[in-house]
């Protein structure tokens, strides 16, 4: 980079918005996955498997698990630090982004949130430490824009629940040892969502690996199988009832996309820039052409909008005043400019652009999933279009 | 067990390091400065000790107002408490007068008398004397242990291990003592996000020379033993020679490499 080039976000003056203790705690993770994870992205992507059984203590020793949780071994940081530290996990790789999502703000989240003290006290500290995988079951084979219509049941029997079903798209969920599972209850006072907290060894539990993924490949994503788990009646999460339970779990994991996304943004960005910076096309470096600084100009203001968004809805969450609609703008607007980004920086890079060397091409393709999941752009949009207009437009 | 840490803060060796136009000292305005790696390595070997036992760490820097993020990144990874001391006066200081200042802050910190254990890194990454520890170990009237690649506690004893290139050698010491450090000896932590909460909370006092009882007439770049005079910029490296392949690459190459005297 030239002595008086500029990175992206530094225009906008991001860092003296933030704490000191919320930019102590970003450096920290940056250093830490600079060192000892970064260098291992492309061949875990490559090879479509990711260590999360190695990764996670090491992210537990650190605090990432669970960071913004109050005890239970939760460091309980602010939320914009669990925002910041979600951006450099992303721009590392959005699977690591997902693992560490997936276990604290989905399955710890529940469990902390939902969970009786029982609960609490037998799964948070290990899951907090990394000692302890958990995923997060909502999502099924026909539906996932539309959870309420699950077919997975869980039935009394005696005090006991029995589940039938399955999930698919789980992530984690061949290497967790505890499933947070949402089932539909065929209960006397009828029938409703409830979550629950299922150990993986319990008979009748399998989760099959899903290979063949052309996105996410550093995270593992599983199917659920459920053929009559039972349950004692402790395992069911006492205190959520209905779909606002997984909803506002999701709630959680998309603030932390609202940052993740840009992460990646900021790397393909990075990566970019200093590429066009040493390329010589036509005899000068392609950095110099008018074309493309009017690429890295566009791409920078977006990165940079996108960021102050999502600085102003971690400080509302900070504040305890985030709607969950609020936070539906900064998961669409993330998302859709990232991978805008992500794919506009890979047209820079040429044939490199290709090769998985190069970051852009990856993060773009990771992007496809995070633009789908938790909520795709068309939910979110709907969900703006219903807070806008009062007419919810679904169905 | 009550250890000192003696650490410094110094300019990030990843970025572009220089002198000050006016005297020829390390720029510390210009680029951005942090806890000097190689002291990683002792503050870490300290909290070891005394996460092992019963064990306070006490971090100290001399260093101009920006040092306190020296001993703040001590403290988020875990130490207990710290001494900064600042004094206009100590700029330029070498390294005589430097180990004089830390000799005084290293008793006060341990109420007066000296504490069971000091630990240092081998060298600082700016100016890479690595005198200081021997200095400091002098004026405290301690033995130095220095260089060491592994410590190990005996009741009143220290040993350490010294990877020489002939022979690598056990030494013993009884306490209180002085103990550099290497890279070698473990793996610095990263500050875990509850240690950057908490650090927030843990004292750290600022001392200035009176507060220690030291002469500024003996320390800055006045009294200095050695100053630096001049300084110029290593030339920027050229670009290497390209040796095109058609067919003749190997005798090209060879032929390089003999005008070089490398073969
Ligand atoms: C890698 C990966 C990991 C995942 N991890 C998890 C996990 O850990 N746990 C979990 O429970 N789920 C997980 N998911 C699932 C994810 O949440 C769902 O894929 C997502 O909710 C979308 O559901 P769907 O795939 O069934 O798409 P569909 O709901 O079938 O949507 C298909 C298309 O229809 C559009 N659409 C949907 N509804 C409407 C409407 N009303 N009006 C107009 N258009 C509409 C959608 O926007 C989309 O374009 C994961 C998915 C991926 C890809």
């Amino acid at each position: 980079m030239a002595a008086d080039a500029q990175h992206p976000l530094d225009l906008f003056g991001i860092d003296g918005l933030l704490s000191a203790d919320d930019r102590d705690m970003r450096d920290t993770v940056r250093a830490f996955l600079d060192a000892e994870v970064r260098p291992h992205v492309p061949g875990w992507f490559e090879a479509g498997s990711v260590p999360v059984r190695e990764l996670a203590p090491r992210f537990g020793e650190l605090g990432l698990l669970g960071m913004h949780l109050e005890g239970y071994g939760c460091a309980g940081t602010s939320a914009t630090a669990y925002g910041l530290a979600c951006a450099e996990l992303e721009a590392v790789d959005s699977g690591i982004r997902s693992l560490v999502s997936v276990q604290g703000s989905l399955a710890m989240f529940a469990i902390h949130h939902f969970g009786s003290e029982e609960q609490k006290q037998e799964w948070l500290p290990r899951m907090a430490a990394g000692e302890a995988i958990g995923c997060f079951g909502l999502t099924e084979p026909d539906f996932g824009s539309n959870p309420a219509g699950m077919r997975t049941r869980a039935r009394r029997d005696g005090d006991d629940w029995v589940l039938d079903g399955s999930k698919m798209w789980i992530t984690n969920g061949s290497v967790a040892d505890v499933a947070v599972v949402w089932a539909r209850t065929d209960d006397s006072d009828g029938s409703t969502v409830r979550g629950f907290v299922v150990p993986t060894d319990t008979p009748g539990f399998s989760a099959p690996e899903i290979t063949g993924k052309l996105s996410l490949r550093a995270s593992v994503t599983a199917e659920l199988v459920l053929e009559g788990v039972r349950l004692p009646a402790s395992a069911m999460l006492p205190e959520a009832r209905g779909l606002s339970g997984p909803l506002s779990c999701l709630s959680e994991a998309r603030f932390g996309i609202v940052f993740g996304a840009l992460g990646a943004a900021r790397d393909a960005l990075e990566v970019t820039i200093a590429y066009t910076q040493d390329r010589e096309i036509f005899d000068k470096p392609l950095a110099g052409y008018q074309i493309t600084q009017t690429k890295l100009a566009d791409m920078t203001l977006e990165l940079g909008k996108g960021m102050l968004l999502a600085l102003h809805l971690g400080a509302l969450k900070d504040a305890g005043t985030l709607r969950p609609e609020q936070v539906s703008l900064g998961k669409l607007n993330s998302c859709r400019e990232a991978i805008a980004i992500a794919r506009e920086c890979r047209t820079l890079l040429g044939a490199n652009g290709i090769a998985l060397e190069y970051s852009p091409m990856r993060h773009a393709n990771n992007l496809e999933s995070v633009l789908t999941y938790e909520g795709t752009s068309e939910v979110h949009q709907l969900v703006v279009g219903q807070a806008l207009t009062g007419l919810p437009a679904f169905r | 067990m009550n250890i000192v840490v003696c650490v410094k803060y110094v300019p990030d060796a990843q970025s572009d390091r220089s002198f000050n136009e006016a005297d020829n000292t390390t720029d510390r305005e210009g680029v951005e400065g942090l806890l000097s790696e190689l002291d990683e390595y002792a503050v870490e070997e300290a909290l070891k000790i005394a996460e092992a036992g019963e064990g306070e760490v006490t971090v100290v820097t001399v260093g101009p107002e920006q040092a306190v993020n020296a001993v703040k990144k001590a403290l988020q990874m875990g130490a207990h408490k710290a001494v900064h001391v600042s004094d206009e006066a100590i700029h330029g200081s070498d390294a005589a007068a430097t180990s004089l200042i830390l000799a005084e802050a290293v008793k006060k910190a341990a109420g007066d008398g000296t504490p069971d254990l000091v630990i240092t890194g081998m060298s600082s990454t700016d100016g890479v004397m690595g005198v200081v520890p021997a200095m400091l170990a002098e004026r405290l009237g301690l033995p130095q242990v220095t260089y060491a690649s592994e410590l190990t506690l005996h009741g009143d004893k220290v040993s350490i291990r010294r990877d020489g290139d002939a022979a690598s050698e056990t030494i013993e010491s009884t306490l209180p003592a002085l103990v550099s450090v290497t890279d070698q000896i473990n793996e610095p932590r990263y500050p875990s996000f509850k240690g950057i909460m908490a650090a927030k909370k843990k004292p750290v006092e600022t001392w200035s020379l009176a507060d220690l009882g030291v002469d500024a007439g003996r320390v800055g770049l006045d009294a200095a033993w050695t100053k630096v005079t001049s300084f110029a910029k290593r030339p920027p490296r050229e670009q290497g020679q390209l040796v095109t392949d058609e067919g003749d690459g190997g005798t090209k190459l060879a032929e390089f490499l003999s005008a070089q005297k490398f073969l």
